[in-house]
């Protein structure tokens, strides 16, 4: 408990840098913001307004100040397209994103692992060359190119899914077929990083004394790969799960435009066409305070997995 | 230098020693650059030539892939389209690894504070999400193939700091580093002679590894509208337009996400193959 408390504590200077960081990123637009947001037929009134809306014609210190006291209230600014709150809009299609994020990471984990582990207990076999293709082939694959294939093949053409995503009040089976497929396309790209780390990961426990010592104990061949080599190899497993969720993030934007369904990534969408920069600032908040919780999630899987980190 | 053409002719004996897919993936990757490099010659018609009686024809003999909404030939624009993914995915490597080199040996040489600032940013910048930033990036600069590269080159300049600082901390404490500098020899000669030579090998392996999801990130920034403007070919632009009209014309976007696949196999084929031939832990093992 301590220790999920210290670690907390560590990631709220992280988090100060992140925001910060977008706060510069967003403000290198090169020229003036607002003739940049209204195009060039903008009228010198319209242009002045936006101006004094976004809070421009102030310094910058003064602009990041309010910037951080919003932020610190919760406010993460004004949709300048819909005039509504950016928290509002997020909140709204939030669930649905989550419900994709973890439906994939699931599907990633249940089809990695043992992928993973077969690969390793069969080194040099065609398991293990199968296994390696696979992660191969699901590392180069990039996540609109895989969904937009899943999409033609098996909700166009063989029609088992729906091909627009969530309606607002669909019942929950249609709901987990309207998630199957996105979820699907995310969670094998993801299987393979999975399979391919713990892969990697086994083969170096195989190779510990401890583990030729069950062996010659006449411990079972499943138990000797599950209870003695997996349980000592998921540290590394932890790790590129952990690291793999800010490409998850990214992975789920194109997989939602690609999908159609409404979620963080169509909001970005929508920003990046309509040059809607409040909208595009207060979303990489968002997903930077994802990353930073999963970081934060992440250490305190290690302790709970490994009792030597917690006591440290 | 010599020491470089000396880890990477060991990397060749490597990979003829039993890497069949790194094989597979040098003869794939030749195979698309010379298509790239050939393109005026062996595009059957022009990319950018409008032809509104044939658009939408399926694949025939005539367009082999098939033609788009404004009748242009699918195979000439994936040929021409091949030219921007690899020059984008080459620049915009080569900027991340010349900045992250420097940064990476400068910062695990000095050391001190300037390393601790330079190793927080690089911890930031490798927990955001790097399409995420590449959109950010492209979005805040304007579309451009120009600003495509800096963006793309942005994002994957962390690893290599990374990449090249922790080499750097060993070597500046070994004794040749030490005989050099009781001879006299400058901080920068140090850096430059004895320092990155040692290193250059590994970070051109990562390189080829690094360009792969350069080409994946140049895919997906042009798919979602933040690459190359239209007309010009790209891949990402194509699955982008061939996605509007995924209903009616199947190969408008699968076509190219073909070639995008192909290329990123490619590239992460022979990636994995010189870096399994260059890891010394890795060649004990096998």
């Amino acid at each position: 408990m301590k220790y999920a408390l210290k670690r907390i504590s560590l990631g709220l200077p992280t988090l100060l840098a992140m925001f910060t960081a977008i706060f510069v990123i967003i403000r290198i637009v090169p020229g003036d913001a607002a003739a940049v947001i209204l195009g060039d037929q903008a009228s010198a009134g319209a242009l002045e307004a936006l101006r004094q809306q976004l809070g421009l014609n102030e310094p910058l210190s003064q602009q990041y100040l309010g910037f951080l006291t919003g932020l610190l209230q919760g406010d993460l600014g004004t949709s300048l397209v819909t005039k509504r709150p950016v928290l509002d809009e997020a909140l709204r299609v939030l669930p649905n994103t989550i419900e994709l994020a973890v439906a994939s990471i699931l599907v990633g984990l249940v089809l990695g692992l043992p992928l993973g582990v077969c690969a390793a207990t069969n080194r040099n076999a065609w398991p293990d060359y199968v296994g390696r293709l696979f992660s191969l082939v699901g590392l180069s694959l990039p996540a609109f190119v895989s969904g937009i294939l899943l999409l033609l093949a098996f909700a166009i053409q063989l029609r088992w899914f729906p091909v627009i995503g969530t309606t607002q009040n669909a019942g929950p089976w249609d709901r987990l077929l309207a998630v199957a497929l996105p979820a699907l396309n995310l969670g094998v790209i993801m299987s393979a990083y999975v399979a391919r780390v713990t892969r990697a990961s086994m083969l170096s426990t195989l190779g510990e004394d401890y583990v030729r010592t069950a062996k010659a104990k006449g411990a079972a061949p499943m138990t000797l790969a599950l209870r003695h080599v997996l349980s000592n190899s998921l540290l590394p497993i932890i790790t590129v799960v952990g690291l793999y969720f800010g490409t998850l993030i990214g992975n789920a934007v194109l997989t939602e435009i690609v999908f159609n369904r409404p979620g963080l990534g169509r909001l970005i969408l929508g920003a990046l066409n309509t040059r809607d920069y409040t909208m595009l600032q207060g979303l990489m908040i968002i997903f930077a305070s994802f990353v930073v919780l999963a970081n934060i999630l992440t250490d305190l899987a290690y302790a709970a997995v490994d009792p030597r980190i917690r006591t440290a | 230098m010599s020491s470089i053409v000396l880890r990477l002719s060991e990397a060749g004996r490597f990979m003829s020693r039993g890497g069949a897919f790194a094989w597979a993936g040098l003869a794939l990757l030749a195979v698309i650059v010379l298509v790239a490099i050939l393109a005026p010659v062996i595009a059957p018609h022009d990319p950018l030539t409008q032809d509104i009686v044939n658009q939408f024809l399926p694949p025939s003999s005539e367009f082999w892939l098939g033609t788009d909404s404004y009748g242009r030939d699918v195979l000439s624009r994936i040929i021409y389209g091949a030219r921007i993914s690899l020059i984008v995915g080459l620049l915009s490597i080569l900027i991340a690894m010349s900045v992250g080199t420097v940064l990476g040996v400068l910062s695990g040489y000095i050391g001190g504070r300037f390393d601790a600032f330079v190793m927080a940013v690089v911890d930031l910048m490798l927990s955001f999400p790097s399409l995420l930033l590449g959109m950010l990036v492209a979005a805040v600069l304007g579309a451009s193939l120009e600003n495509l590269i800096i963006a793309i080159a942005v994002t994957e300049i962390a690893p290599f700091v990374r990449l090249a600082r922790a080499p750097t901390l060993v070597l500046k404490e070994q004794d040749f580093v030490q005989a050099a500098r009781s001879l006299g020899c400058g901080h920068g000669r140090i850096m430059r002679v004895h320092i990155l030579p040692n290193l250059i090998s590994d970070i051109l392996v990562m390189g080829s590894l690094w360009m792969a999801t350069a080409i994946r990130t140049e895919a997906s920034l042009s798919f979602i509208g933040l690459g190359v403007k239209p007309p010009t070919a790209t891949w990402g632009g194509m699955i982008r337009e061939g996605f509007e009209n995924i209903l009616d014309a199947w190969w408008l976007a699968v076509f190219p996400s073909v070639f995008v696949f192909l290329t990123v196999l490619a590239l992460n084929l022979l990636g994995d193959g010189l870096r399994d031939a260059t890891d010394p832990k890795l060649r004990q093992r096998d």
